[in-house]
């Protein structure tokens, strides 16, 4: 298990060289340029070349990347044009707001998803099931941006239950040793402000959990109605066991078997959503950061952002193949 | 006042608007140690019966449609689930056809073996680990102890048919239902598991039900044989009296397609013509005659019943359920039975089939 996941870590080097050189590419094929950004449409020639050589935009495309992943090899991923300050320092200070969003919206997803799945699959062709099926062919329509503007104007607009914007009420003060801002409210003991933070990442997390949830109930109930055919369930029942105990041991444990793997293949989804929810509730995050990147063409910015989503996705994927196994002794023990 | 006592069981499933009718009335009774064989081809309604004796149909296609399954002075049909489940596995326990699907792939042999233990019987963890071991040991695992870590993939298919009969048989059940135990194993293998069964079952003073489709495994094991076709029993005798004396032209078409070890060499294997019945619609003739050389206009209309042969009764009972049960005659020139004089011309074995 060990060697496996020591290998799986090593496939990363080549997955992040190959990425960096798109990432370099992808960034430089948009239109216009931080000059320009920086300057306004009516800059002069003169300003415009002063700043690109002051960037080393100047330079040939290739010495330009080789300076780059130089740098990034030391750890360096350059600096923000318009800040000024390390790309590296603004990642660790944002990524926790984005990564607490989305395991936010997963856990939704997965609390939600798995027992509305099951129970369809255990109701199947009833009521339940098919208004199940038309909720969640809703919910996998629905554009993220949408719901999540539709429940501001409901939840905050007009009820006035929850926050509308950022992760903490901006009279409250809280240390932020770790920035989870969750783990820093448990971590000082400070349970209004827990409460606080809960309520500033309900909304968030309900809109961007939304497809990942009709997902994973459409997969779970997909793969409880292959695992109640099994002989091994009728097995079960001839044990007499309880209908709690074959529903859990015997059923429940076999169907989550594809959900997990689900569950990594939506990351990657979950990161694009993440930029649209963030933008709406003014989540300070990566994904805020990297739209203003894109507006500011902050190319180390960009990459900084896009580099580290690719990690994400890696290492969650390789967590649920770690996890995948656990669940399934039959690929434990190759 | 028999151990099991099955009446007129009838099986349908509804699926599409269509009614499939599995099991037409079936009726026998088992006592305690008796052993039981239910014979016929794929199709004929065996699992279905079984399944529906312990109420684990597949649901909501499947539904009993008639009939009692009385064990212990209960009817089992009509019982409440939560006290059937208390029978399921404790008193009739079933071992499956096939070992490679029907234990769990992600639960350790231990937690399968113990799980029953720990239902019926209240055992704690340890004793009831304990007891696995000593079970697993019992029906022949070697390093029982060792293997009850294990996972069923880490298992080779004739040891994972002993651990699936490990599982029916923990709780000491009164009966014991095998369906088609050995039939996804190979041949070698088979003899063995069959070997087990009967040694458990004499030590265990269990009744057996052996639902097969090869008359070879039964010859061996029951005592009484029940020949099952389109739903329906349409010949029982003792096992002995049924390879020597068969009566309904199934049967005789079922020995004649069995291979032989002491038939002479010329003699070819025989097998029945035309399709198993589509059981789309009800019985109400005889199922047979659209494939039975001795079918007369009353096979094609009324529903033989099963009927005493010769007068005996009680465990000797030889009954077919046949408008015209195959002459003596055609049964010595099938191969099957010695002609009563010796003078007879052709070729014919010269012993009566064995066990
Ligand atoms: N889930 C089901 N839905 C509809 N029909 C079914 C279902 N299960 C069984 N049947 C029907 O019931 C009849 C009897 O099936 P059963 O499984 O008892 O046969 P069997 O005698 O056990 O055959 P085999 O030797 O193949 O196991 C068949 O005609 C089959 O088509
Ligand atoms: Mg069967």
């Amino acid at each position: 298990m060990l060697r496996y996941v020591a290998k799986r870590l090593l496939l990363l080097v080549p997955v992040l060289i190959g990425l960096s050189i798109l990432v370099f590419a992808y960034v430089r094929a948009l239109p216009g340029g931080p000059a320009i950004a920086l300057l306004g449409e009516r800059a002069t020639q003169e300003s415009v070349e002063a700043i690109n050589r002051e960037l080393g935009l100047d330079q040939p495309i290739f010495v330009q990347y080789l300076r780059y992943a130089g740098n990034l090899i030391q750890g360096d991923f350059g600096s923000s044009v318009l800040s000024r300050r390390p790309v590296v320092e603004e990642l660790l200070d944002r990524f926790p707001a984005t990564v607490e969003l989305g395991f936010a919206a997963i856990l939704f997803a997965v609390l939600a998803g798995v027992p509305l799945g099951f129970i369809a699959a255990k109701r199947y062709q009833g009521v339940l099931d098919n208004a199940s099926l038309v909720a969640s062919l809703i919910g996998i329509s629905f554009p993220v941006f949408f719901l999540a503007l539709i429940m501001k104007y409901i939840f905050a607009v007009r009820l006035g239950w929850l926050p509308s914007i950022g992760r903490l009420d901006i009279t409250r003060s809280l240390e932020h040793p770790t920035n989870f801002y969750l783990l820093d409210a448990v971590i000082v003991g400070d349970w209004a402000a827990f409460v606080d933070v809960v309520k500033h990442l309900l909304m968030p997390a309900i809109a961007l959990g939304t497809i990942p949830l009709a997902i994973i109930a459409r997969i779970t109930r997909a793969a409880t109605l292959d695992v109640l055919s099994e002989d091994y369930v009728r097995t079960a029942r001839a044990k007499g066991l309880t209908t709690a105990v074959i529903d859990r041991r015997h059923i429940l444990k076999n169907s989550l078997l594809p959900v997990v793997t689900v569950i990594g293949l939506q990351t990657g989804l979950l990161l694009t959503g993440a930029i649209l929810t963030e933008t709406v509730f003014a989540w300070p995050g990566v994904g805020t950061w990297m739209l203003n990147a894109i507006n500011n063409r902050d190319y180390a910015v960009l990459q900084g952002g896009i580099v580290f989503f690719a990690f994400l996705v890696v290492v969650v994927n390789l967590l649920v193949d770690v996890s995948y196994a656990f669940l399934n002794p039959r690929i434990r023990y190759q | 006042m028999p151990l099991l006592e099955v009446r007129d069981l009838q099986v349908r499933f509804s699926t599409r608007g269509k009614t499939v009718y599995a099991v037409n009335g079936i009726s026998f009774d088992l006592d305690p140690g008796d052993t039981l064989g239910i014979v016929g081809e794929s199709g004929c309604g065996k699992s279905v019966s079984s399944l529906a004796m312990l109420g684990i149909l597949p649901k909501p296609a499947g539904r009993v449609h008639g009939g009692q399954v009385v064990f212990d002075g209960e009817d089992l049909l009509t019982l409440p689930d939560e006290r059937l489940r208390h029978i399921r596995g404790n008193d009739i326990a079933m071992v499956f056809q096939d070992p490679m699907t029907s234990l769990n792939p992600v639960l350790t042999v231990s937690r399968q073996l113990t799980e029953a233990l720990r239902t019926h019987l209240d055992l704690g963890k340890k004793e009831a680990a304990a007891e696995a071991a000593s079970l697993l040991d019992r029906v022949g695992i070697p390093d029982a102890r060792q293997r009850l870590r294990d996972y069923p993939h880490q298992f080779s298919g004739g040891m994972r048919q002993r651990v699936g009969i490990t599982m029916a048989i923990a709780c000491r059940p009164k009966v014991l239902i095998a369906d088609e135990p050995t039939t996804a194993l190979d041949v070698t293998i088979q003899a063995q598991i069959l070997e087990l069964l009967r040694t458990l079952v004499r030590e265990e003073g269990m009744a057996l039900i052996l639902v097969t489709h090869d008359l070879g495994v039964v010859a061996g094991i029951c005592e009484r044989t029940h020949v099952m076709y389109a739903g329906r029993f349409v010949e029982t005798a003792p096992t002995g009296e049924l390879f020597a004396n068969p009566r309904h032209p199934y049967t005789v078409g079922l020995l004649k397609s069995v291979p032989r070890l002491d038939a002479a060499r010329k003699q070819r294997l025989d097998p029945i013509g035309g399709a198993p019945r589509d059981q789309t619609s009800e019985p109400t003739a005889c199922a047979f005659a659209p494939r039975c050389a001795y079918a007369s206009t009353e096979s094609w209309e009324q529903l033989p019943v099963l009927r005493e042969l010769d007068g005996a009764t009680g465990p000797a009972a030889h009954r077919v359920a046949c408008w015209n049960p195959v002459p003596e005659q055609d049964l010595v020139a099938a191969g099957i039975r010695q002609a009563p004089t010796g003078r007879q011309t052709g070729d014919q074995p010269d012993e009566e089939r064995q066990a």
